[in-house]
C-alpha cells in the first residue's frame, strides 16, 4: 500500500502567544517547534497499516527548511521517505491554497491512502485534509478515531455529537485523524539515526507546474487581536456549606445561569 | 448579494446551532441590503424546512438529492453546484461536527476561501469581517474575503437566536448527483455510553480534572450534569489517566466549548485546558490550591476540598430543582 501522511511543522501547545500592540503580528514566548500532534496519529496509523499490508509511508509537507525537522521526526518514527514542497510563492496563509499545492503534488503519485491530522495546531482551520480530498475527488472521513481496512473497503468511525458515526469509504481515500485513533510511538535512537539518511525530495513551484493564479489567496488579513478579556472574578469565602449556598445564589441572581 | 445558510438535520430535527448561524447570516445580510436563503440537503426535509421562519428565514431551498443519510462529498458537490448555478456569493455553516465536515469540502468544490469556527462577524465598509480564534484561542485573527465570496462556519453557542414567528416559503429541488463524485457514506451510528449531552452542545458543563483522584468520583459529576441538563467534561489529565472517555475532554487537544456555565472541579487550569473553555460565559472553579491558574479566569471560585464541596453542591442543586 502506498501511504502518504500530510504533516505540519508547528509550535507546540505550551507556547505562549501575545498580540503585538498594533495587532500586526504575534509574539511567541517559549516556542518549541514540533511535528503537529494530530499528524503524529496519522504517521502512526500509516506505519501500522504498512506493517500489516506492506508498502511505503511517505511524509509530505508544505514548508521551508525548518519544516524538514518534522519530516525527519516522521521518518524517525518509521516513514520511508519525505517530500518537502518549498517555494516562496507557497507562503500564503490560506488552507485552500495550501490544499491546492498538496493536491497538485499528489497527482503525480498514485497513493492508496492519505492520512493527516484533523487540524494543524495554531491555525486550527480543520480544513486542508478535506479540501485535498475535494481537489483529488477521493472520499474523505474526518475526525476519525478508529480505522479498519479490508481490501479496497475502509471502515472508519468518526467523532460526532453524542457518539460515533460509522462510515464506509473505498480506496483511494483520505482520513483525518483524531486523538484516540492510536498511541504514536516514540522514535527509537536507531530510528532517529536512520532518518538522517532517508530521502527528502524537494519540489518548488516549477516542479509542480502549478498556475500562479491558483496560488493567490482571496483572504485579506486584517489583524490579530487579544482574546476577549475576562472580568475579574471573586473567591467565595466561608465554610463549604455557606460557600456553596452563596455560589448557587450568585449563579442564579447575579450571573443568571442557573 | 445572496447567501445560503445551511440547516443541519439529525434524527429528524434541526440542530439549534443552525438557527444561531442563520440569525447571524440574516443580520449581516441586512447590513449589506442582501438576502439569505435557508439550505437543506437530503431526502424528505421539506416539512422541516418550513420551520426556518423560527430564526427569520423567509425562503429555504431543499436540495433533494436522493440520499437520506449524510454523504459528505455528494452533499458538498450538490451545494457547490447549486450555489454556482444560482450565483450565490457565500455559504454559512454552523460549526457542528457535520458543518465542520461539510464546509471545507464545499470550499474546495466552490473554490472560495473557508473561514472556520468564527466567533465574531461584522460589516466594515461593505466588507464582511470575521474574527476567529487561533492557537486554541490564545489569540484571535481578523480576516475578510475578496468580493465577500466565502464559506464560513460559526462556533456554536456564541451567536444568539431569538424565536420569531412567520412563514417560510420552501422550494424543493430534485437535484441530480454527479455520478463521478466519490464520497464516504454513513452506514451506522454508535451512541455514546452517556445519556448526557455532548460537551460541544451543552450550555452547562461540569468538568473534573486530576483533583478528582479516580474514575469512581466522576459519576457524582455526571449526576449534577444530568440534573442541570448539561454535559460532563474532563481535563486531559483525567482522560490520559483513563478515568473518563476522550469524548469528554475539553481543551486544546480535546473539544473547545463555550457554554453559559462551566464548573471546573479539581482542574488546575493549564493553558491547554483554558484554551478549550475560556470563552465560557461564567466559570466556576473548585480547587484546594488557591494559586491554581484556573482562579485567574474564574468568575467565582471556591478554594477548598472538592470532595466536601461537590456533594454539597449536588444537594443544593437537587433542592433547587425540586423547588422548581
Amino acid at each position: 500500500m502506498k501511504i502518504v501522511t500530510l504533516i505540519k511543522h508547528v509550535r507546540d501547545t505550551e507556547t505562549r502567544v501575545k498580540v503585538f500592540h498594533d495587532g500586526t503580528k504575534l509574539e511567541f514566548i517559549g516556542e518549541n517547534w514540533v511535528l503537529n500532534p494530530y499528524d503524529e496519529f496519522a504517521v502512526e496509523e500509516g506505519l501500522r497499516i504498512k506493517e500489516k499490508f506492506g508498502g511505503e509511508v511517505v511524509a509530505l509537507t508544505v514548508g521551508n527548511d525548518e519544516s524538514s525537522k518534522s519530516l525527519r521526526q516522521a521518518m524517525a518514527m518509521g516513514a520511508d521517505r519525505a517530500i518537502l514542497l518549498n517555494d516562496p510563492i507557497f507562503k500564503e496563509d490560506d488552507a485552500l491554497i495550501i490544499s491546492k499545492i498538496i493536491a497538485n503534488a499528489l497527482k503525480k503519485e498514485n497513493f492508496d491512502l492519505i492520512l493527516c491530522g484533523k487540524l494543524g495546531v495554531g491555525d486550527d482551520n480543520q480544513a486542508v485534509g478535506s479540501m485535498v480530498a475535494a481537489h483529488l475527488n477521493i472520499p474523505v472521513a474526518t475526525v476519525v478515531t478508529s480505522l479498519e481496512i479490508n481490501g479496497e473497503k475502509v471502515l472508519a468511525k468518526r467523532e460526532v455529537e453524542g457518539g460515533l458515526e460509522v462510515v464506509e469509504l473505498t480506496l483511494p481515500c483520505l482520513i483525518t485523524c483524531q486523538k484516540g485513533l492510536n498511541e504514536p510511538r516514540y522514535p527509537s535512537l536507531k530510528g532517529i539515526m536512520a532518518a538522517k539518511k532517508k530521502e527528502i525530495k524537494i519540489f518548488s513551484s516549477k516542479d509542480l507546474e502549478i498556475d500562479e493564479k491558483n496560488l493567490s489567496t482571496n483572504l485579506k488579513f486584517l489583524g490579530y487581536l487579544e482574546p476577549p478579556p475576562r472580568p475579574k472574578g471573586k473567591i467565595i469565602q466561608g465554610e463549604p456549606k455557606e460557600a456553596v449556598k452563596e455560589l448557587v445564589k450568585l449563579l442564579r441572581e447575579e450571573a443568571k445561569v442557573l | 448579494m445572496k447567501f445560503l445558510t445551511f440547516f443541519e438535520v439529525r434524527e429528524n430535527q434541526i440542530k439549534k446551532a443552525s438557527f444561531e448561524t442563520a440569525s447571524k447570516a440574516l443580520e449581516i445580510a441586512e447590513k449589506l441590503n442582501s438576502s439569505v436563503f435557508g439550505l437543506f440537503v437530503g431526502e424528505n426535509q421539506s416539512d422541516l424546512a418550513k420551520s426556518s421562519f423560527r430564526c427569520g428565514i423567509k425562503k429555504s431551498f431543499v436540495l433533494d438529492c436522493g440520499f437520506s443519510t449524510y454523504t459528505n462529498s455528494v452533499f458538498a458537490k450538490v451545494i457547490s453546484d447549486f450555489a454556482k448555478e444560482n450565483s450565490f456569493d457565500a455559504i454559512f455553516f454552523p460549526a457542528t461536527s457535520m458543518g465542520k465536515d461539510l464546509a471545507p469540502l464545499v470550499s474546495g468544490f466552490f473554490d472560495a476561501p473557508y473561514i472556520s469556527d468564527v466567533t465574531s462577524i461584522d460589516v466594515e465598509n461593505s466588507e464582511i469581517t470575521f474574527i476567529k480564534p487561533i492557537f486554541s484561542g490564545k489569540a484571535m485573527k481578523k480576516v475578510s474575503a475578496n468580493g465577500n465570496r466565502f464559506v464560513v462556519s460559526l462556533r456554536q453557542n456564541v451567536f444568539p437566536f431569538t424565536e420569531k414567528e412567520g412563514e417560510t416559503e420552501v422550494e424543493t429541488i430534485s437535484t441530480k448527483v454527479d455520478e463521478g463524485i466519490k464520497s464516504s457514506k454513513v452506514v451506522g451510528y454508535e451512541k455514546g455510553s452517556s445519556e448526557l449531552l455532548d460537551v460541544a452542545e451543552a450550555d452547562i458543563i461540569i468538568s473534573g480534572g486530576r483533583g478528582m483522584k479516580g474514575p469512581e468520583n466522576f459519576p457524582m459529576l455526571m449526576e449534577i450534569a444530568k440534573m442541570l441538563g448539561g454535559a460532563m467534561g474532563a481535563s486531559r489529565a483525567a482522560v490520559d489517566s483513563g478515568w473518563v472517555a476522550h469524548s469528554h475532554q475539553v481543551g486544546q487537544t480535546g473539544k473547545v466549548v463555550s457554554p453559559s456555565l462551566y464548573i471546573a472541579c479539581g482542574i488546575s487550569g493549564a493553558i491547554q485546558h483554558l484554551a478549550g473553555m475560556s470563552s465560557s460565559k461564567v466559570i466556576v472553579a473548585i480547587n484546594k490550591d488557591k494559586d491554581a491558574p484556573i482562579f485567574n479566569v474564574a468568575t467565582y471560585g471556591i478554594v477548598g476540598d472538592l470532595f466536601e464541596i461537590v456533594p454539597i453542591l449536588k444537594e443544593e442543586i437537587k433542592t433547587l430543582k425540586e423547588q422548581g
